[in-house]
């Protein structure tokens, strides 16, 4: 029977991505509507009235926004399939700590990273940093956030790998490759899950669109 | 359990402490509260919230769980069998839960705190119609969640009932600095009745901080700016 979902998103959104591999993971077919996020859509506005933002995941005609809470929904539903979150309740408050974080702490950073220049860029570039540390360090010696298991905060992160050469080039952030080894070998162990390797468009891709919008729609050289 | 397995590290005035609180007092679970002074963080709390060296925290056996919301959610996960569940056990009204916890504490509680610090008049207004708006939304989700029972939660109170009753001590604070009522029970009649029947619901009380108690604090934390 088909499940109705329809996921409004942007193909380089790094929360949208979340979403898109959380569906993956469950095997559950889904169709994509693309949003140019310079006209967003009617029923994007109707479906997310109070932040207009995408992802929005369509359920039966009823919407849910926020893509961590997208994900904890979908895991909520195929609970069987390849979990996102952990059954322990220490381990699910880890999970959910380290994916607020991860929201809290790049919204604003990552932004200006790509869409600033000057002192406003540097100083998104040194929180980035900052949440780069933090999380390598969170990470450590593990295979995964959660430990052995592919989860909820691996998600949440994964997508920004996609960006992380448009941050090097665009913001001058020195090679993330080689300031975290750890974070890299961890972006590629997730890559070789078909969910992410479906899902993280091509690194180049991103850099390319990111300087075409500095260019001609910010301005910036 | 022991009593000192569960420990709180709070602070009364905090809307946010006030969260994990209300979720104990639902579950039956005795904690040790342990108060912060304001203005200072104990090395206990640093090392229990190195990332945001923020409260609440709660400690389970020496194991911090940090944000107030997730708190509340691990409390729920742990002692599930005490008391009645605080989220929805549909998966989608649980998402509605989560959605409108998270725009309380990013949009709603944002205008609630720029409030108290704002100067003239021009920015009060802007500020007080945000939150009007805003009450608009909180109405019309407290009727979809609650299907016509007392709380969002239904018949008891629950994660989106504290979520947003944590704040009502301040709004009224706020309301008395203000001479105007933002929670109004003619534009909000739903929002109103729940918030009367929040403030009085046995899990709540006892930590609830009094009016004048905290408008007294609120003049120390927020001296007015020089006219």
């Amino acid at each position: 029977m088909a499940e109705e979902i329809i996921l409004l998103d942007y193909w380089a959104s790094m929360f949208g991505m979340r979403t898109r591999i959380a569906l993956e993971e469950k095997g559950v077919k889904y169709e994509y509507r693309e949003e140019d996020l310079s006209n967003k859509s009617p029923l994007l506005l109707e479906m997310n009235p109070i932040h207009k933002k995408i992802p929005v995941l369509i359920h039966k005609g009823k919407p849910i926004c926020e893509s961590i809470i997208q994900v904890q929904y979908i895991d909520e539903l195929w609970p069987d399939t390849n979990p996102i979150l952990p059954s322990d309740p220490y381990q699910r408050a880890q999970a959910r700590f380290w994916a607020d974080y991860i929201d809290k702490k790049t919204y604003v950073p990552c932004k200006s990273l790509w869409s600033e220049t000057g002192e406003k860029q540097e100083a998104a570039k040194m929180e980035f940093i900052e949440v780069l540390k933090t999380l390598d360090s969170e990470l450590g010696d593990k295979s995964f956030f959660g430990g052995n298991e592919f989860g909820l905060v691996d998600i949440a992160f994964i997508g920004f790998y996609s960006w992380f050469r448009t941050y090097e080039e665009v913001a001058n952030l020195l090679t993330i490759v080689e300031k975290f080894p750890k974070l890299i070998s961890w972006a590629q162990r997730c890559l070789k899950r078909e969910s992410v390797a479906k899902t993280l468009p091509d690194s180049d891709k991103v850099l390319k669109s990111i300087s075409d919008h500095r260019k001609t729609v910010l301005g910036i050289d | 359990m022991a009593r000192s397995d569960v420990k709180l590290i709070g602070a009364w005035a905090s809307p946010f402490v006030m969260r994990p609180r209300i979720a104990l007092n639902l579950k039956s679970v005795p904690y040790e509260f342990l108060q912060e002074t304001f203005g200072s963080k104990s090395e206990l709390l640093l090392k229990s919230n190195p990332v945001h060296k923020k409260i609440p925290v709660l400690l389970h056996g020496d194991k911090p769980v940090c944000e107030s919301n997730i708190i509340v959610e691990y409390i729920d996960d742990t002692w599930s069998s005490s008391g009645p569940s605080m989220l929805p056990s549909d998966p989608y009204d649980r998402a509605m839960a989560r959605f409108w916890a998270a725009y309380i504490d990013e949009k709603w509680f944002v205008a609630l705190k720029s409030f108290l610090k704002a100067g003239g008049e021009e920015e009060k207004k802007a500020v007080i119609a945000q939150l009007e708006e805003g009450n608009a939304f909180l109405e019309k989700a407290f009727i979809d969640c609650s299907k016509g029972k007392p709380f969002f939660n239904g018949d008891n109170i629950g994660y989106l009932d504290i979520a947003l009753g944590c704040f009502l001590a301040w709004l009224r604070v706020t309301e008395l600095a203000v001479s105007h009522k933002i929670l109004d029970e003619a534009k909000t009649p739903s929002l109103s009745k729940w918030a009367e029947n929040f403030c009085n619901d046995p899990a709540v009380k006892p930590v609830m901080p009094e009016t004048a108690k905290l408008a007294e604090f609120a003049k120390k934390i927020f001296p007015k700016p020089q006219a």
